[in-house]
């Protein structure tokens, strides 16, 4: 089933609008079942220092499965950090796509807004494709796209914390007002949060820890892969307005005993 | 010489290129990247650039996160 029409950004286009993380992945075997599993096009992992007695690298599996790899920064604290793991990335793995995190404390890992826009601008003038993982804020959104960035990716909740989306006005308004794609990313914690996003207007979802940590991860992935293609189907057929009455579905015409 | 590699003091024999390096180590060069003093050290550059003492090296790759 593939439904949704392909994600473009930056220049390239993704079928599937699911993007996996592969944090917490139990296992490559378990990583190479999500990836088929969730018929993802893209695909994370993080940079860190090489250890000669590594179990083996989730490199493989992505291009075994024959998706895109999008690296992280994950763990930066500065600007510095940032641009320097984006600049390694682009070494080591030969794509100027990066997903830009720059966090404020390892306790709540949310955003540092102002270390993430620092580097943005000067992963943008170094000729990166950059994701900007961000709060839920408008303007600071706005800024990350007026900046260059290829989309921008605005949590629903702490990353991990599967809550879901906490403030489901705001990232419609970020859907609304912004031209590049909008990825929500963290928060995901089951798939009915996945269609939720698309409902209210991403262009894509990313999801980590709800699948790879779920009991039967490829199944969770397969779950939340056909949510998102329920939230766009959705978000494309139009939602009927709320209303505050209720409105009857049936004809009152030649009712019994009228 | 002294000089740190991913955050451990390691001793060498100088002078040493950062292909040599990776090599003495025997650290794997397909998939990473190497960065000496904060500047990332192209691919192209390994055998031409020089580490010197007290350097900080960092051999980085892809690992499971995001």
């Amino acid at each position: 089933m593939q439904t949704t029409d392909p994600l473009k950004v930056a220049g390239d286009e993704l079928e599937s609008r699911l993007l996996l993380g592969t944090g917490g992945v139990p296992s490559l075997g378990t990583l190479a079942d999500c990836i088929r599993a969730s018929g993802t096009s893209l695909v994370t992992v993080s940079m860190r220092r090489v250890r000669p007695d590594a179990p083996g690298s989730p490199l493989q599996t992505v291009r075994d499965a024959g998706v895109r790899v999008l690296p992280n920064t994950a763990g930066c604290f500065s600007a510095r950090d940032a641009v320097l793991t984006a600049q390694l990335s682009r070494e080591a793995l030969g794509t100027s796509w990066v997903k830009l995190e720059v966090i404020a404390d390892d306790q709540t890992l949310l955003p540092d807004v102002v270390e993430t826009l620092a580097a943005a601008e000067q992963l943008v003038a170094d000729g990166f494709d950059v994701f900007p993982y961000t709060t839920d804020d408008l303007g600071v959104a706005r800024r990350l796209a007026d900046l260059g960035c290829a989309a921008v990716m605005p949590l629903g909740s702490p990353i991990g914390s599967g809550l879901g989306i906490s403030n489901p006005r705001a990232i419609a308004a970020i859907c609304e007002s912004v031209d590049v794609p909008v990825v929500l990313d963290a928060g995901i914690g089951t798939a009915s949060d996945a269609a939720l996003a698309m409902e209210l207007g991403c262009d894509a979802v990313l999801a980590a820890t709800a699948i790879t940590r779920a009991e039967a991860p490829a199944r969770m992935a397969t779950a939340i892969a056909a949510a998102v293609e329920a939230g766009w189907l959705a978000r494309a057929a139009g939602r009927i307005p709320r209303r505050e009455s209720a409105l009857a579905s049936s004809p009152f015409e030649g009712l019994l005993g009228s | 010489m002294t000089i740190q590699v991913n955050g451990r003091p390691t001793d060498i024999t100088e002078p040493i290129t950062v292909q040599h390096l990776l090599q003495q180590l025997d650290l794997p060069r397909t998939d990473v990247a190497v960065a000496v003093d904060g500047a990332v050290v192209p691919r192209s550059s390994w055998q031409q650039t020089d580490v010197g003492p007290e350097a900080q090296v960092e051999v980085v790759t892809a690992m499971q996160g995001g």
